[in-house]
């Protein structure tokens, strides 16, 4: 069995692994990273989305092989602590999930889609997320959320730099 | 050293500690609370069915019917016996002495058909996806491995996909004892009369598609068992219910058996079931003495997972000339799919006392046949019945507003029942608690900028524009807060309607509350919080609320039908006030006062016209030490409630929807959209924001995208995401929602529940839109989902025929026969079967 090396969260683990085997399901069964969920078998849901090597990647899409030697950051890695991401303050502030299965892919995804532009309009995020699907909001919630992350990231880029 | 554990120096040590909760007069009922649950959810702590692993679990896959109708002539299992990492493998024949029949609650007729259920075929499949077989393995993979490797051979029978043809004689059955599943009746008034010599009668056909519920978290079974107690964690919206029927369905006693619901991940009714996996699971961890689990695929799940809606809804309206309601006949079909399930024959009766709406009128008659087809059962799904209602009257009230030439909100205008007329007893009879229509209305017309848009619209029809614009209108009321106990029975349901709620003090005054509704994104940790923390003055972090686990709740009714907070809510605040009944005695007792002289007032138990008293915190903390209780008092200030409420709740609102829609290319784009909806008193408004959101959105996608659509061989072609659209962020618009606020007479906080309203209301509003859009070609119907493709034939086909005007005259002057869509992809219906 092919043996992979893959940082997840900052961990970095070694793993014998099928060549079959689902990155999502790496993380879900193996790793025990169980914050990242799976909504469908084909890859339309997004609930899987993680960042992989920095961009976002639907985990269900992607074999644990092909993730060999990459930095996957899940919902579980970012926080800095206690201290919550700025996009997971800002669902929570403005009430962007219900049943919250959807959350972790919608939050992975949207820090994603800020790095390409960084104060979307609410076309730009409605386009930006149609890979991402939520079943409880109606979405209304998850575009403020999403442009109130994206203002919280930039007033915290600025106070860094 | 071991110091002594002693009762009265915890007590001092609590005291003087900083752990002793204070009083706090905030008031919480109304503030927009950010939820409490969030914090678990935005950082993947959750805990979720499929996160559970067990020392030793085993995995479950399941074979299914490729067939919507076949015989089963052989199984053979033994190749699969042998693959790597198997376990076991199951046929339902193996079970068949075992496996017993899944229920149903709802036997509405006496002479009701209810065919033998079993979770996996045994002789008979009745639609593709049904379980015949499964196979238990070490892992995921190994277990879909060894599927390929069983052996079923089927003798094809002729399926039955349409419910007009299952009901001709001579039609292939279903099951033995025919395809017509009830027939069940109501009727009030005179509807002879009320049809006899009526100046204007109104009378359309609507298809009320098939819809695939599509909670985002699949389905998921553990179960688990040390071989004398069983544990069953589901994904469900009814550990309650669910623990009653697995008991009665396995043979497991109840008290052996604990069910939990961990997070769930959205239900929408479709977790409101017992599921032929849930079923197995149990039994197989019984056969292995192994925990196992089985987790859906989605695709399985669109296959599985019980459907929602699928009727054929006739209507006639008959009115007077001035556009006065004089009746209403609704004859239904309702499709139950090939077996009844939990509740799959009461859903469209839930609608049966609705199809009369906000409207006063004389006569109302309804008669609903239940149909068995080859599909997968149809059972609750966002609305249940009353989504289903609402549409049919509102599209129908649009339909006489064109044929009397009136406009659709002054026709609604007419005949509703106007505020100073609540509480009003309606031809279903059906007793209004309360309600405001011309307030929501006039709220709603406000905020949509309705002359203006209207302005716009007949400058389009003018200029011939190959973009129309429509306007849709949806005043609908519901019954929910399911519901009295009395109804349900004279209903023929199985169970009640009440709900339970335990509130516990603890020594350091924070309070637990346990409630009987298993919330599944609703937010009741965060609502009910509320409610407690103003009822005993306790601040909102203080409290904490278990839910979902049989053998921390032990009694409960769960969540569905907009309940939770109209009945479980009402609970909870009742068992706060016989914990206040108590505190107050032992504060008299405490303070030396009679108990008439105690006031409660944030927190706090005072003498009346001293400055003497006692927190709630310290009261709960005297009962903890006991030391000095009055003569006969138990040491607890915990009390339980139960609530049954005597009438259903009534929320209501107003829904307008203006649509573009492209005469060239049939894409529908909603313009704007505003919602003024009427649900009592809020607990938490950002909460009631949300649901109507959420709600909105599906019932915009069953007007506009969502269809589950069968083959004429019974086959499924919407099995994935990819092929059953639910709407992404880019295929709504946002909305506009406000609020009026007409308490519900019926319980003491005035709630009315607000988790359907929004899918009860959008539909017809975005469906009036389309129509309305497209009145100057002569169409008055568009079949949902009103696709493009769709759209585009009805136009095409009016053009054709040379029923419309054409754009360029004003509404309501057009006369014309009219065209209803056919087109697009409806084998089942349209006839392509």
């Amino acid at each position: 069995m092919p043996r992979i090396t893959v940082t997840v969260d900052g961990v970095e683990y070694e793993e014998e692994v099928e060549p079959r085997l689902l990155l999502v399901h790496l993380l879900r069964d193996r790793l025990g990273k169980t914050g990242t969920p799976i909504g469908c078998d084909t890859s339309n849901c997004g609930a899987c989305t993680v960042l992989l090597d920095g961009r976002s990647a639907k985990s269900c899409s992607v074999l644990a092989v092909q993730a060999d030697g990459s930095d996957v950051v899940t919902i579980e890695g970012l926080a800095q602590g206690t201290e919550w991401h700025p996009m997971q303050r800002a669902f929570h502030e403005e009430h962007a999930l219900q049943c919250g299965y959807c959350t972790p892919g919608m939050i992975m995804a949207a820090i994603d889609l800020l790095k390409d532009d960084p104060d979307p309009s609410e076309e730009a995020v409605r386009e930006g997320l149609e890979g991402n699907l939520c079943r409880c909001t109606g979405y209304c919630n998850i575009i403020r959320a999403v442009r109130r992350g994206a203002q919280e990231m930039s007033r915290q880029e600025v106070r860094t730099a | 050293m071991t110091e002594q554990l002693d009762a009265g120096l915890i007590g001092e040590q609590i005291a003087e500690s900083d752990q002793l909760g204070r009083p706090s007069p905030a008031h919480e009922v109304g503030r927009a609370r950010r939820r409490k649950e969030d914090s678990r959810l935005v950082t993947g702590r959750t805990m979720w069915t499929d996160n559970i692993q067990l020392p030793g679990m085993l995995y479950v896959a399941f074979l299914r019917s490729p067939m919507a109708h076949a015989r089963i002539t052989r199984v053979d299992t033994s190749a699969a016996r042998s693959q790597p990492g198997v376990v076991a493998v199951v046929s339902g024949r193996d079970l068949a002495d075992e496996q017993g029949s899944l229920p149903c609650a709802w036997p509405v007729t006496e002479d009701i058909v209810i065919p033998d259920h079993p979770p996996m075929a045994v002789d008979e499949v009745r639609y593709v996806g049904e379980a015949v077989a499964c196979v238990v393995a070490t892992d995921r993979y190994k277990a879909a491995d060894a599927l390929d490797a069983i052996e079923i051979d089927y003798e094809p029978l002729e399926p039955v996909l349409d419910m007009t043809a299952a009901l001709a004689e001579g039609s292939p059955k279903v099951h033995e004892a025919g395809n017509r599943a009830f027939t069940w009746k109501f009727a009030g008034g005179d509807i002879e009369a009320a049809f006899r010599d009526a100046p204007v009668v109104v009378e359309r056909t609507y298809v009320q598609q098939r819809l695939i519920p599509t909670a985002l978290e699949p389905r998921a079974v553990v179960a688990t068992t040390d071989g004398e107690t069983f544990t069953l964690y589901s994904a469900t919206q009814i550990p309650h219910v669910l623990r009653v029927m697995l008991a009665l369905t396995t043979g497991i006693p109840e008290h052996r058996l604990r069910v939990v619901a961990p997070d769930v991940g959205g239900g929408f009714g479709s977790k409101l079931q017992v599921t032929a996996e849930e079923v197995l699971a149990l039994l197989l961890a019984r056969r292995l003495n192994r925990p196992v689990k089985w987790t859906e695929s989605r695709s399985e799940g669109n296959l599985t997972v019980h459907h929602g809606r699928d009727q054929l809804q006739r209507i006639s309206v008959a009115a007077d000339r001035d556009g006065r309601l004089r009746g209403v006949k609704v004859d239904l079909l309702a499709d139950m799919g090939a077996y009844l399930m939990l509740v799959t024959p009461g859903i469209p009766l839930l609608g049966a006392f609705m199809y009369n709406g906000i409207y006063k009128m004389d006569a109302y008659d309804f008669t609903c046949t239940g149909v068995f087809t080859t599909k997968m059962p149809t059972d609750a799904y966002r609305g249940a019945g009353r989504p289903e209602a609402t549409f049919a009257i509102e599209r129908a009230m649009d339909e006489l507003a064109h044929e009397l030439d009136v406009d659709p909100v002054e026709l609604r205008r007419r005949n509703w029942i106007a505020h100073d007329e609540f509480p009003y007893t309606t031809i279903a009879g059906l007793t209004y608690d309360s309600g405001n229509y011309e307030a929501a209305t006039d709220r709603a017309l406000a905020l949509f900028g309705y002359d203006k848009l209207r302005a716009e619209q007949a400058d389009r029809r003018e200029r011939r524009d190959p973009v129309q614009l429509g306007i849709g209108v949806s005043t609908f009321t519901e019954m929910c807060g399911l519901a009295p106990s009395r109804v349900l029975g004279s209903l023929s349901y199985g169970a009640g309607g009440w709900e339970h709620a335990t509130v516990r003090m603890l020594p350091t005054g924070k309070v637990e509350v346990v409630t009987g509704t298993s919330p599944h994104g609703q937010g009741h940790e965060t609502a009910w919080s509320q409610i407690v923390a103003d009822a005993l003055g306790v601040p909102f972090e203080d409290v904490s609320v278990l839910h979902g686990d049989t053998s921390v709740s032990h009694k409960g009714m769960d969540t569905y039908g907009s309940r939770s907070l109209a009945v479980g809510g009402v609970a909870v605040l009742a068992a706060c006030e016989k914990v206040k009944d108590r505190a107050r005695q032992l504060a008299a007792h405490m303070l030396e006062a009679a108990v008439e002289d105690i006031e409660f007032a944030d927190g706090s138990f005072r003498v009346r016209g001293t400055g003497s008293g006692k927190t709630i915190q310290e009261l709960a903390l005297a009962t903890f030490a006991a030391h000095d209780l009055p003569d006969g008092f138990e040491p607890a200030l915990d009390a339980d409630a139960t609530f049954d409420p005597d009438n259903f709740s009534f929320p209501h609102g107003t829904h307008l929807c203006a649509a573009e829609v492209d005469t060239e290319t049939g894409a529908v784009k909603i313009r704007s959209y505003v919602a003024v909806d009427d649900v009592g008193t809020v607990v938490n408004p950002l909460i009631v924001e949300g649901q109507v959101h959420g709600g909105i959105a599906q019932g915009v996608a069953q007007a506009l995208f969502e269809e589950a659509v069968y083959d004429g061989e019974g086959n499924m072609l919407t099995t994935t995401m990819a092929d059953y659209l639910i709407p992404s962020a880019a295929d709504l618009p946002d909305f506009v929602t406000d609020r009026t606020e007409t308490p519900a007479t019926s319980n003491p906080l005035g709630v009315k529940g607000v988790g359907e309203a929004g899918t009860i209301a959008s539909t017809p509003a975005v469906v009036n839109a389309v129509v309305d859009a497209l009145r100057p070609y002569g169409v008055h119907d568009v079949r949902m989902p009103c696709t493009p493709e769709r759209i585009w034939r009805t136009v095409a086909e009016a053009r054709a025929a040379g029923t419309g005007t054409g754009a360029g005259t004003a509404p309501g002057t057009w006369t014309t026969a009219g065209t209803a869509a056919e087109g697009g992809p409806a084998p089942t219906e349209g006839g392509a079967g």
